[in-house]
């Protein structure tokens, strides 16, 4: 408890950027000004300050900010830093169960052995007593060491009117070892058909379940295996330039605005802007694409990601837990820990469970003592003793998170990252999908397609930077697609004379005397320009859901451009998976109808609805709802905000670095709508993966606590031995652990 | 046999008293200095706990149990979790609560507390 109450009041702070010995004063005063600061000391050569007080961290980092520098706190435990303690701590769990494993089956096996061959495990003579009782006393010294954990744990579980799996094991081969001691301390109280030990069942059950936990905490540490290889993504250290030398530091010791440096081959230590520089990143491991992405200067580039090629210098904007990478850790392990809404009925049994079970047994017992054949209180205990092993509540319990474990570390691995269990469990349901057009089916950034030369005077470059110089004046979306193309081609551009932008036609301009005309069909046919066969090859380019547009030059066709935003390349085989499982793909957009149809006809969707103005946009949602379809909206998270929040479940396509996106339920990491199959693909077979579970939890209880009680002696003779109930009871759980373990190997993209 | 009988009535009796009707009064309120929670032998210590409304509460969390059942605390009502690490405190932040009651638990819910907020 002091060592809690310490850690608060006594704070650690490096601080950065302090430089002169003046410093030190300066920070120490401003400190000791913070409401709750009782002293403030700096160690100028190690640039650490100690504080003591009763003030939060934060404050302090503020404080120290507030003078230029930058402070961060020492005691902030890397995610590595506590995976690794993890791991330890459940190797040394691992080996302290074997160890108790071994000692209690080191009593067990022996005794089961000589029982299962017919040894007289019954109490007659003064020396069997003698043996038995010596017996006995070893295995109650066997309960303390290798269960003490069972009846402890029972015990303040039961004083808190609480009742768990503890409660059971130490109830169960409590009362098979205080049975047997009975026999053996007073055995005239008992029949003699009765006088049966059973202390081998008290070992064996022990050693075995905890060998079952053993297996167990193996098996969850595969779970987290997506978790770790992204905490393995962070790099350990960072080269960084300071006082014009280049100097390798931990990354924990890197701080806002620092120069980096990093060559080809290395990790990105941190979240940063390109200030020098350029290179190709692969950033697949946090988005699931494959292609490398080109980065220079004003480019950002994402901690965990790895430089392929060049060497480049660049400015920290996010360190420490604010780096994108940081945040997808965080999000996952949150996820990973809440609970879909099908694991709250599992939930509420565990609440009733184990009393229950306790209640079961005193009945069996008693309908044994009552109406059960000689010796009837031999049945009655090992019935009691083995209901109260055989009912797992574990299995129930671990059915639901394990899954959702290892089912949303998949979906991370894949570029996708669910919110939590219920957006999980709502994912696998979807059976309408409203897809955003620009920037979802399609890139988002609008291209000059084709160049038709119409008249022979004219090459397609200068045809293009005539256009450009008309169109940098514009504010038409499609103009900006037109200078940048002639950005592109390295053409430079002039100013025109007399613009003027004629609404719903285009633009008219002089350019060095000569008169121009850009826009549509109606701009040139209202100036009297005749488009003859033109009519026709800018049919085709609509019909290819590109934006056609006439160039005239002295009132002479010269030309069309077309323009159009690109199809993503993998849009239209996303969309057959998604209708492949059976749902309905819907696109909206607020282009015209006829680019509408065209693209919508490209990706093979066949309903769409064109001109939708972005508030209408969670109207559609809800008039799909009303006709009782669980509707997915995919959209960029920004402008489709109230639509996502309405959908019922909400997909945001990310750019890599806006992880969080607050509207939406899935963030898909990579800009490809393979995320949204994939997602849906990783849902289903985790939801399935959960039922499979919980059925399995359901059945193994529902029919083993009934076998356990006795119910099929009366017909077939068979009473379940208490040792093949403690097996069966840590196997059960082992399952569940090792069901959900096969989503590993789950390939989204097969499905 | 009717005494047995009886004893074995009455024990189903006191099982579903103890583990279902009766309902815990009592509950420590953390203070600055007194505020960890340690988790250990199959239950948080303090189990119930009593904080102000309204306003930020930070819980220390205490693990000293190996089990892995052990190794999260979720406070479901606030879409919390965490990782607890072994013999090490780890601090909680909760957002000012509204009064009433909220559990806390394991992922199994083989741990469980309550926060009362008043």
């Amino acid at each position: 408890m002091s060592k809690a109450k310490n850690s608060q009041n006594c704070h650690e702070l490096i601080i950065e950027g302090a430089s002169c010995a003046s410093c030190v004063g300066k920070i120490e005063e401003a400190l000791k000004t913070i409401i709750g600061v009782e002293s403030a000391q700096m160690n100028f050569a190690l640039r650490t300050v100690s504080v003591t007080g009763n003030v939060g961290t934060e404050i302090l980092i503020k404080k120290i900010q507030s003078l230029g520098y930058s402070a961060k706190s020492t005691s902030d435990a890397t995610d590595e830093q506590l995976l690794d303690e993890k791991e330890v701590a459940d190797q040394k769990y691992y080996r302290l169960l074997l160890k108790q494993m071994t000692i209690a089956l080191a009593l067990g096996i022996p005794l089961m052995i000589y029982s299962l061959l017919g040894g007289p495990m019954t109490v007659d003579t003064s020396l069997e007593r003698g043996v038995w009782l010596f017996i006995g006393l070893l295995s109650a010294g066997i309960m303390f060491f290798s269960g003490k954990h069972f009846f402890v744990g029972a015990w303040k579980s039961f004083v808190n009117h609480n009742a768990n799996m503890d409660t059971l094991i130490a109830l169960g081969t409590g009362t098979a070892w205080l049975y047997s001691m009975v026999v053996v301390l007073f055995p005239f109280i008992i029949p003699e058909m009765a006088r049966h030990v059973y202390f081998e069942a008290s070992a064996m059950i022990i050693g075995l379940i905890n060998l079952g936990l053993a297996l167990e905490v193996k098996a969850r540490g595969r779970t987290s295996e997506a978790i770790k290889r992204l905490i393995g993504l962070q790099a350990k250290t960072a080269r960084v330039l300071r006082d014009n030398k280049e100097i390798d530091i931990p990354i924990e010791d890197v701080v806002f605005d620092d120069v980096l440096r990093i060559r080809p081959g290395e990790k990105v230590p941190v979240d940063g802007t390109v200030i020098q520089g350029h290179t190709s990143i692969d950033e697949s491991m946090l988005t699931g694409e494959p292609m490398p992405v080109g980065k220079s200067t004003g480019d950002e580039i994402i901690a965990g990601t790895i430089n392929k090629s060049g060497a480049i210098l660049f400015k920290a904007t996010r360190i420490g837990k604010d780096t994108a990478l940081a945040q997808i850790i965080n999000m996952v392990k949150k996820a990973q820990n809440s609970k879909p809404p099908i694991g709250r009925l599992a939930d509420v049994i565990s609440a009733y469970f184990v009393p229950v079970i306790m209640i079961i047994s005193i009945i069996s017992a008693l309908a044994w003592l009552n109406f059960g054949p000689d010796p009837a209180i031999v049945f009655a205990v090992i019935s009691a003793t083995t209901v109260l092993i055989i009912a797992c509540p574990c299995a129930l319990g671990l059915a639901t998170p394990m899954s959702v474990m290892v089912g949303i570390g998949k979906a991370a691995e894949a570029g996708v990252l669910i919110r939590n269990g219920e957006a999980l469990q709502t994912t696998s349901k979807i059976t309408s999908m409203i897809l955003d057009k620009t920037g979802t089916i399609t890139e988002g950034a609008p291209k000059v397609t084709d160049i038709i030369v119409t008249n022979a005077d004219y090459s397609e470059d200068e045809i293009l930077n005539i256009a450009a110089n008309i169109e940098q004046s514009s504010e038409h979306p499609l103009a900006q697609a037109i200078v940048d193309s002639a950005t592109e081609h390295n053409l430079s551009l002039e100013d025109v004379n007399h613009f003027e932008a004629i609404s719903g036609r285009g633009i008219k301009a002089d350019f060095k005397e000569q008169q121009l005309l850009f826009g549509n069909e109606k701009l040139m046919t209202e100036n009297g320009i005749s488009l003859d066969e033109y009519i026709e090859t800018a049919q085709v380019l609509a019909n290819d859901a590109k934006t056609p547009m006439y160039l005239a030059v002295d009132n002479k066709l010269s030309a069309i451009i077309a323009v159009s935003d690109p199809i993503k390349k993998d849009s239209i085989s996303a969309i057959k998976r998604l209708q492949n499982n059976g749902i309905r793909v819907i696109m909206l957009t607020g282009d015209n109808r006829a680019t509408a149809q065209a693209v919508a006809k490209q990706v093979g969707i066949s309903e769409f609805v064109a001109e939708v103005l972005p508030e209408d946009k969670s109207n559609k949602v809800a008039e799909l709802q009303s006709q009782g379809e669980i509707v997915g909206m995919t959209g960029d998270g920004i402008n489709d905000a109230p639509a996502l929040a309405l959908a019922n479940v909400g997909f945001a396509i990310g750019t890599g670095t806006d992880v969080a996106i607050e509207s939406a339920d899935i963030t898909l990491m990579r800009g490809s709508l393979h995320g949204l199959a994939d997602a849906i693909a990783v849902s289903k077979v985790t939801l399935r993966n959960i039922k499979q579970n919980l059925v399995g939890a359901f059945i193994y209880n529902a029919a083993g606590v009934p076998l356990a009680a006795g119910v099929l002696y009366p017909f077939f003779g068979l009473l379940l031995n208490p040792v093949i109930a403690g097996a069966a009871m840590a196997l059960s759980s082992l399952t569940v652990v090792m069901n959900a373990n096969r989503l590993r190997l789950f390939k989204p993209q097969n499905h | 046999m009717i005494f047995i009988n009886i004893l074995g009535l009455g024990l189903i009796a006191f099982i579903v008293w103890w583990f279902w009707i009766y309902k815990p009064t009592d509950a420590i309120e953390l203070t600055e200095e007194n505020k960890t929670i340690v988790v250990d032998s199959g239950i948080y210590q303090p189990t119930r706990i009593k904080v102000p409304s309204g306003q930020k509460t930070t819980l220390e969390f205490l693990r000293k149990d190996g089990s892995p059942c052990a190794a999260t605390v979720i406070f479901p009502d606030f879409e919390i979790s965490k990782e607890l690490p072994l013999n090490n405190s780890l601090t909680i932040d909760l957002p000012p609560m509204e009064p009433g009651e909220y559990a806390f638990h394991c992922p199994m819910k083989m741990y469980s507390g309550i926060l009362i907020v008043n």
